[in-house]
């Protein structure tokens, strides 16, 4: 079993090995021990006025509920911290503290900055073991919301809009409630027990959630219009491929489709669960995000031998530092500066032929623009490869729904309050932004429910 | 809505048979309570089925709908349609999405002709009726190995202002291919429209008949699919050079522009794992000396 028991107390934000890890998918982080918590909570410095606070898009109090874990109240800091976000086991573990919250902590300045997620998390797994305490809601306005998509932005808007007394409903085209929470984002770094406990809530607080309900075809956009608003959080799930020869052999996934496999379908589990996923002694991974690592993380834990080529530099990966780290004590090999032109093989994959890439110009994004060296192209082995190139929004509904403004890539155009150009319907999340963070999701369908909620009171008014 | 939220397990709806029964060799049917998929779905989209908590996303045609009721028929291949076939009426599956993939391009086309093969003969009757509803003059042919697979034959000839039947030894009307017939039937009259629906090498032998006269002719892709809604990919096909997702740019398209040798080649992708998964459900299912279709 995970060397996690018992370690809280030995090891300061104890991590299991890298090479007992790689065996299993059980998680890589072990969490504080409480004694660590309240030594930890005890290093804030109570600011008067928190930057902390403005670093996190959803607002949590951060100082009150630190105060309350260095008492030793653990259930008030829960209560504190649900008051403005009822996925704090997801948040502790997946949002980029470094830029968020504990990117903006004075004490960052001089030490280390509090530890922010993991006192986070500490908290939400504290009351997960006591059993949840499902938040209040306000007494029922008779106003109806629909909430398109499951994903932390969907989950959000429901919260808040639940507990403003409206009744919510989310429509949820997968089998499972959840989003990148529970297809995308593998167990080893948010195991799916934390996020399912954490959507029990909101049935409990009487939001009715619908899964097989594909939005634009099992609802209608009609039937959709006839709420009093409609909330869209539909993602970016819509994975992009690089348009190489060889693309179309078999053993070359999207890593969309390879998490999914994993993570949703429980392909790691075949054949006691019924979906397969290829099994490869080489697998490369195209890309340097989050999505990348994830993907060349879980293909480690097959036992596959991983490489992941990435354009750019090592400096320029986009994904989370601490990823970065964890993917390479697992064995991951980097192949920087290189770009795949052309995928090998007749029926499988046997290869990828990738190019070398030189630094040039910096292009609009800030970033040096890569270019191939010319003859400078070398064969990586691989029976399996996962694109990981980025995603964008599905445009199924968005184009079913006559008169929406979207932008070039097909996100959904809103103002700061996340409203449409169409009265009523308001978007936040990845539809919105394009691929970002599970906290910005958050903080935009936060907003957007404000303001369907004001909109839903003012209408109350004007009658 | 609340209409299919019966024998709730926790707070997931689930979805009951409603009937259940063999139609011919290995090819059986189910009508499933479904009706956030009932109301909507029209000729040519599909649902997926998942049986249970282990069990895998599959995609099925919507082949009839009745009420708040839809029908599927399928061909047992494999470890999911073999468990979907041990299924009774009263019965509860997990999980039906859908409707899926954007429905068939119905138009007056003046003269079509709808070509089954198979299982495929399922996703036939709807579209007949779609078509003949829109003013079409409607041939169909259905075809099988023998008499003993042939489907639905008294429904497509309510359907369809003719119907021709063809069975590869001869047991049942003309001996031979559906392809052959139609041959016949395009070299007799003008025929405007054509859809073959079967499987991926009768679709691409078939559609060869109508290139020649340029009849424009639409086929009905089955690749592998996980999700149904286009967030994997794994459903690509190649069509007129470019990539597309069966389940939401399709699953119907130009049957001259697609390549088929591609989608089977695809098709074969788990070939060791689902030979592996069916083996042991039937120890399994010795074992057990039952249905038992919890895994
Ligand atoms: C592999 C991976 C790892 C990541 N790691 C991190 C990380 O460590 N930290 C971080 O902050 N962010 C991470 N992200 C990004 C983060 O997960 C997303 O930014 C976030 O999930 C966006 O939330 P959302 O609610 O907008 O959309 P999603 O989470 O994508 O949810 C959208 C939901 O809507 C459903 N849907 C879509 N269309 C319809 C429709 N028409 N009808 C009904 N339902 C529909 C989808 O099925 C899905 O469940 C990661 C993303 C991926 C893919
Ligand atoms: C849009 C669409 C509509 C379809 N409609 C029908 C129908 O009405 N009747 C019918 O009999 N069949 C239909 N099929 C095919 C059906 O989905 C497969 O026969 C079924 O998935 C086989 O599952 P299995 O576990 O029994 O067999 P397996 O042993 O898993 O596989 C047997 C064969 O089915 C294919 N297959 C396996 N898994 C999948 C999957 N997840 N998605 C798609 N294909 C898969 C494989 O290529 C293989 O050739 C349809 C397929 C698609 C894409
Ligand atoms: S939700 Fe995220 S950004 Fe906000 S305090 Fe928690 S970890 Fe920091
Ligand atoms: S900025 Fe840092 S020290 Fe100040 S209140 Fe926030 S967490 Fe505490
Ligand atoms: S089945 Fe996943 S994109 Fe089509």
């Amino acid at each position: 079993m995970s060397t996690c028991a018992g370690a809280g107390k030995a090891v300061t934000m104890g991590e299991r090995p890298a090479w007992e890890r790689i065996r299993d998918f059980s998680e890589v982080d072990c969490g504080l021990s409480a004694e660590e918590a309240v030594a930890e909570a005890e290093r804030c410095l109570q600011c008067k006025k928190p930057s902390c606070v403005r670093g996190c898009p959803v607002e949590i109090d951060i100082p009150a509920f630190i105060a309350r874990i260095a008492e030793g109240d653990f259930s008030g800091a829960a209560r504190i911290i649900k008051e403005d976000n009822l996925l704090p086991a997801v948040c502790g573990r997946v949002c980029p503290q470094e830029v968020q919250c504990e990117g903006a902590c004075l004490l960052g300045a001089k030490e280390k900055p509090v530890r922010i997620g993991e006192l986070e998390r500490f908290v939400a797994d504290h009351e997960r073991k006591q059993g949840l305490v499902i938040p209040s809601v306000a007494e029922p306005t008779g106003k109806r919301v629909a909430v398109v998509g499951s994903g932390p932005a969907g989950l959000t808007a429901a919260a808040e809009l639940a507990r403003a007394g409206h009744m919510v409903t989310v429509f949820e085209s997968l089998h499972e409630p959840g989003g990148v929470l529970m297809y995308g984002i593998p167990s080893f770094r948010l195991p799916k027990d934390v996020v399912q406990a954490e959507i029990d809530q909101l049935r409990g607080m009487g939001v009715e959630i619908l899964t097989n309900h594909l939005a634009g075809a099992s609802i209608p956009v009609a039937e959709l219009y006839a709420y009093d608003a409609v909330f869209i959080g539909t993602g970016a799930g819509l994975p992009f491929f690089m348009n190489i020869p060889g693309e179309q052999l078999n053993g070359v996934y999207s890593a969309n489709e390879f998490l999914t496999r994993v993570n949703l379908m429980h392909a790691d589990r075949f054949p006691e669960y019924d979906t397969p996923v290829r099994h490869a002694g080489r697998v490369t991974v195209v890309g340097g995000g989050n999505v990348a690592m994830d993907a060349a993380r879980v293909a480690r834990r097959f036992g596959a031998r991983v490489t992941l080529v990435y354009r750019r530099r090592e400096e320029d990966l986009p994904a989370r530092r601490a990823e970065v780290i964890r993917a390479r004590e697992e064995g991951i090999e980097f192949e920087l500066c290189a770009n795949p032109v052309r995928i090998l093989g007749t029926n499988f994959v046997t290869g990828v032929e990738c190019v070398r890439m030189e630094m040039c110009d910096i292009d609009e994004s800030g970033r040096p623009e890569p270019s191939p060296v010319a003859g400078s192209n070398f064969v990586i082995d691989a029976d399996m490869v996962i694109q990981a190139i980025g995603q964008g929004p599905n445009p199924l509904l968005i184009r079913k729904m006559e008169g929406i403004s979207y932008g070039r890539k097909g996100n959904i155009v809103v103002d700061e309050e996340g409203r449409s150009s169409l009265e009523k319907v308001f978007a936040a999340g990845d539809v919105a932004t394009g691929a970002a963070t599970v906290i910005l999701a958050m903080g935009g369908a936060k907003k957007a429910a404000r303001a369907i909620d004001r909109m839903l009171r003012e209408e109350e008014q004007g009658r | 809505m609340e209409s299919h939220l019966v024998g709730v397990v926790g707070v997931k709806p689930l979805y009951r048979v409603n009937e259940a029964g063999q139609l011919a060799d290995k090819i059986f049917q189910i009508w499933v309570e479904a009706p956030h998929v009932a109301r909507h779905a029209l000729a040519g989209q599909f649902l997926v089925i998942r049986i249970d908590e282990h069990g895998e996303r599959i995609p099925l045609t919507v082949s009839a709908v009745s009420g708040d009721l839809v029908r599927i028929i399928f061909m047992a291949v494999g470890k999911t349609t073999h468990q979907l076939s041990t299924l009774k009426a009263g019965d509860l599956i997990r999980d039906v999405a859908g409707p899926l993939g954007r429905p068939s391009e119905i138009g007056k086309h003046g003269t079509c002709v709808v070509v089954g093969g198979g299982a495929g003969i399922a996703s036939c009757p709807i579209i007949a009726r779609a078509a003949r509803d829109a003013g079409n003059r409607v041939i169909g042919i259905i075809g099988a190995r023998n008499a003993g697979y042939l489907i639905l034959e008294d429904e497509m000839r309510e359907a369809c202002d003719d119907l021709l039947i063809a069975t590869d030894d001869g047991s049942r009307g003309y001996h031979g291919f559906a392809a052959d017939v139609l041959k016949g039937v395009i070299a007799e009259r003008k025929v405007d429209c054509v859809w073959i629906i079967g499987p991926a090498i009768m679709m691409k032998v078939t559609s060869e008949v109508t290139r020649p006269k340029g009849i424009r002719t639409f086929v009905s892709l089955n690749p592998i699919m996980v999700d149904g809604t286009g967030m994997c990919g794994s459903c690509r096909v190649r069509v007129g050079g470019e990539t597309k997702f069966a389940c939401v740019d399709g699953p119907e398209f130009d049957a001259h522009q697609v390549d088929f040798d591609l989608l089977m080649q695809r098709q074969r992708t788990y070939f060791d794992e689902e030979k592996a998964s069916l083996e042991r459900y039937h120890e399994h299912l010795c074992r057990c000396g039952e249905g038992g279709h919890h895994g």
